[in-house]
């Protein structure tokens, strides 16, 4: 009987989404060229901004995917994402302070405090949902927020210069901002894997499911709370780690770092990139980032045609805010 | 000694040891009472139905046993021991699977990727990061087995959402089949069927009798009287009849109750 069955199954696997040259994947591909070429073009032009301009996209595009996981994968809004850079940027700038100034330590410091903060923030939010989510988790980055603002030994308001790059001995030099560049296009690249991994297995199938049917989850014997936490806890230490980025690529922290705002511009990527799916967190990194610079060099108010720009998107490409919350139902 | 596996002993020993047995339980919510001091025993491999009129309490009744709501007074004990305050995914463990009346699935995976969820959620923890589940023999290929046994194997690449109404229904028991339950809560599994459609899962309940305990709740009278072994009525939240069909077609009292609602 089930060899009858076989070439049932067969297109069953193959038919997963996204197969074959769409025009989303060649955007994906052609966007990926770009960023594998940039430094060789700011190398021929000498324009050293193009290289830092997108540095920090593709740092903050790390970010991205982090809160992809558990936003478009999860359905969890977190509205304090921010959160994270700030502890991973802040790991990194307290450690080489107090003299700590190995990578080897300070990386592992931001990714592990981060993850901690995650463990605490979601075994607390968890068991609620929707807006009252947001809330909480936002409530929980403003604490933060405002922790790093009485942290006078480390700049208080002003925040802290850092003096010298995380060290990794003799073998790569931070210094050099062609290497830096590349070293965050790897990560990118290799968390971009890392979340499509995660999402096809069974542990990222239960989270998937959880979103799209909490209720039926527990009912066929998931306990689904667990896997949620774990998977909020992935994330948390993904985008400490794009904090620990951010700090090295900026030589400086600040409460800014963590500012709500700031987390409101990762949720806008993420939707603006394509909720749940691999490379729309880069995609909508690059477009959101790109796009407020490029407006703010053309009007003082960037956010007068950004935000206009933004609600439409939000509005017409993946159904809307309840979309946001619900998990997409219109597909 | 009698145990509840064993079937001949069962059927032989009538209720002695049944596998699910409700010892007055009692659901309150505010001043309804959707489960008043109701007791029952189901025996191993029976057939049991429970009809209602609308309100009566049945669904709350498999919410109560599934887990999902925690009932004010009352011990529910499953094959010896007392699950009365088991969280649900506990009890999915022990063996108790539900299908809901409206239906409840996974909208953006395909049919087969439903059933390798509930499957899945048997074979041990899904604390595993890397492998494509997809590609899961031991998961896909029970999944689909439990579907050609719904009849739904030529649908299992189908994206849920692409499917009729009649085929969600039976999608909806074989996720509750995929994990080999021992107890199956059938809640409406007729709602809004054409009569072919609910001859058709009549049929496959049919088969699926005697190979595992069912608990049905049904509007349809004419598919309870054909499947079931014993009835029980509830009314308002009470037991007012139980036992086999035919002395529950020929009972004043039930009679009673279901003029009084038409």
């Amino acid at each position: 009987m089930t060899a009858s069955l076989e070439p049932v199954v067969k297109p069953a696997l193959d038919a997963a989404p996204g197969a074959g040259l769409t025009p989303r994947t060649a955007l994906t591909a052609v966007l990926l060229a770009i960023l594998a070429l940039l430094p060789l073009y700011a190398g021929l032009t000498g324009d050293p901004f193009a290289l830092t301009l997108f540095t920090r996209v593709i740092i903050l595009a790390l970010g991205a995917v982090s809160l992809n996981l558990i936003m478009g994968y999860g359905g969890m809004v977190s509205f304090g994402h921010a959160a994270y850079l700030g502890i991973g940027g802040y790991a990194v700038g307290i450690l080489a302070k107090e003299g700590i100034g190995s990578g080897f330590a300070q990386w592992p410091a931001a990714i592990a405090a981060s993850a901690l903060y995650a463990l605490v923030v979601g075994a607390l939010s968890l068991r609620t949902r929707g807006v009252y989510f947001i809330m909480i988790t936002l409530a929980f980055a403003q604490m933060i927020y405002y922790v790093a603002i009485g942290l006078e030994r480390y700049g208080g308001d002003d925040g802290l210069t850092i003096y010298r790059r995380s060290q990794f001995g003799g073998l790569i030099d931070l210094n050099n901002k062609t290497l830096f560049y590349y070293l965050c296009f790897a990560l990118l690249l290799a968390s971009i894997y890392l979340v499509s991994r995660i999402v096809n297995s069974r542990f990222g199938l239960v989270v998937r499911g959880a979103r799209s049917n909490e209720r039926r989850m527990r009912a066929i014997g998931f306990p689904t709370f667990r896997y949620k936490l774990v998977c909020f806890v992935i994330a948390g230490a993904l985008c400490g780690l794009a904090g620990a980025l951010l700090a090295n690529h900026t030589n400086f922290i600040s409460p800014a770092l963590m500012h709500w705002t700031r987390s409101g511009d990762l949720i806008v990527m993420v939707v603006l990139g394509g909720l749940g799916t691999p490379f729309g967190p880069l995609i909508g990194a690059v477009a959101f980032l790109l796009l407020q610079e490029g407006l703010s060099r053309l009007t003082e108010y960037p956010d007068l045609i950004l935000g206009p720009v933004l609600l439409l998107v939000a509005i017409y490409v993946h159904g809307g805010i309840e979309g946001l919350l619900d998990g997409r139902r219109r597909g | 000694m009698c145990t509840a596996a064993s079937k001949a002993c069962s059927t032989a020993a009538a209720v002695a040891r049944p596998l699910l047995q409700i010892e007055r339980l009692t659901k309150r919510f505010g001043g309804v009472v959707p489960t008043d001091a109701v007791s029952f025993g189901i025996a191993a491999d029976e057939f049991h139905a429970i009809i209602g009129p609308n309100g009566a309490g049945k669904t709350t009744l498999i919410s109560l046993l599934s887990g999902e709501i925690t009932p004010q007074g009352g011990t529910i004990w499953f094959d010896g021991s007392n699950i009365t305050s088991l969280p649900v995914h506990r009890r999915s463990r022990l063996g108790i699977a539900r299908s809901f009346q409206i239906t409840s699935l996974f909208r953006d995976f395909t049919a087969l990727d439903n059933v390798a969820l509930a499957v899945q959620a048997h074979r041990g923890h899904s604390f595993r990061f890397w492998r494509d589940a997809r590609s899961e023999h031991e998961l896909r290929q029970p999944a689909l087995a439990t579907l050609a046994r719904v009849g739904l194997a030529e649908r299992a690449g189908m994206r849920v959402d692409k499917l009729s109404h009649g085929e969600y229904r039976q999608l909806e028991i074989a996720m509750a089949l995929a994990s080999a339950p021992r107890l199956l809560l059938l809640d409406e599994p007729m709602a809004g069927l054409g009569p072919e459609e609910s001859a058709a899962m009549v049929q496959m309940l049919r088969k699926l009798k005697g190979t595992v305990t069912i608990l049905l709740i049904e509007h349809d009278m004419q598919a309870v009287f054909a499947l079931a072994d014993r009835v029980t009525v509830l009314v308002y939240g009470r037991i007012i009849a139980s036992g086999d069909p035919a002395a529950i077609r020929q009972d004043a009292a039930v009679r009673q109750a279901y003029l009084g609602e038409s």
